[in-house]
């Protein structure tokens, strides 16, 4: 079987302004494995917008980047509040965000759009009160 | 055009440039972060009045070749060094995002 590198994140929900540290470590490693640099976007933009939510939404939670052969692999687990409506919260323009995260530019409700747009596949377990799973993945 | 280039301009000041040989291969303008990650372009410059800390990670993420500040919004020394660390290049205007997009469309 082919090699499997795994790279594991705590995400800070308490430091809005330090969140997409584990994004921009990812974009870093991922240029040292010398990837296509439209990958790497795609790949760090999606997770960006993913970590911000959790800040935003869920109090943090943890990132897994999994890079295989043919594809990478992006689960973001939190344990916040859940999404009730998955299909409403996938339409650009819908955002729960509070007022001060959209003064800072944020909460435009285009982050899971983002993330659905820059991956080739993206599924979203939520269950309200328990918490929300978001696996993406990338094919190389 | 290279972000250097751009800054030979007196219209547009450097606020820091690491990364000078840049090229700028057309512009975005915009202040919602995920529409900035949504629709810009590698290369691109990426026209603001933003200045918090998360326009580094977005610039950084989005891979634009540089940050255009207009109506001379400034920075916070924090905001710079991170820039500055980062490697993301960002330069200030007294123009407006419109008649800064259109100038630079003339010199690319």
């Amino acid at each position: 079987m082919s090699e499997i590198l795994n790279f594991h994140f705590q995400v800070d929900g308490n430091d809005f302004t330090s969140a997409g540290q584990a994004s921009i470590q990812i974009k870093k490693i991922l240029r040292r494995l010398g990837l296509d640099p439209e990958i790497i976007r795609r790949v760090s933009i999606a997770m960006y917008e993913g970590e911000i939510n959790m800040v935003i939404h869920a109090h943090g939670g943890e990132a897994d980047v999994n890079v295989y052969e043919d594809h990478i692999e992006i689960i973001l687990k939190d344990n916040g509040p859940g999404i009730k409506d998955i299909e409403q919260a996938m339409q650009e323009g819908f955002s729960t965000a509070p007022d001060q995260i959209r003064s800072l530019g944020f909460g435009a409700g285009m982050g899971l759009p983002n993330m659905k747009r820059y991956t080739d596949d993206m599924k979203i377990e939520s269950e309200v009160g328990v918490g929300t799973t978001v696996t993406m993945c990338v094919n190389l | 055009m290279t972000v250097y280039e751009l800054s030979q301009n007196s219209q547009f000041n450097v606020l820091t440039m690491p990364e000078p040989e840049r090229v700028i291969n057309g512009a975005y303008v915009g202040d919602l972060l995920s529409w900035v990650m949504g629709k810009a372009q590698y290369d691109n410059i990426w026209i603001t009045i933003m200045s918090n800390i998360n326009v580094v990670a977005v610039a950084s993420l989005s891979d634009v070749s540089c940050v255009l500040l207009a109506e001379d919004v400034t920075l916070d020394s924090e905001v710079l060094n991170t820039a500055k660390e980062k490697g993301i290049n960002i330069l200030s205007t007294p123009l407006a995002a419109y008649e800064a997009a259109i100038t630079i469309s003339g010199m690319i």
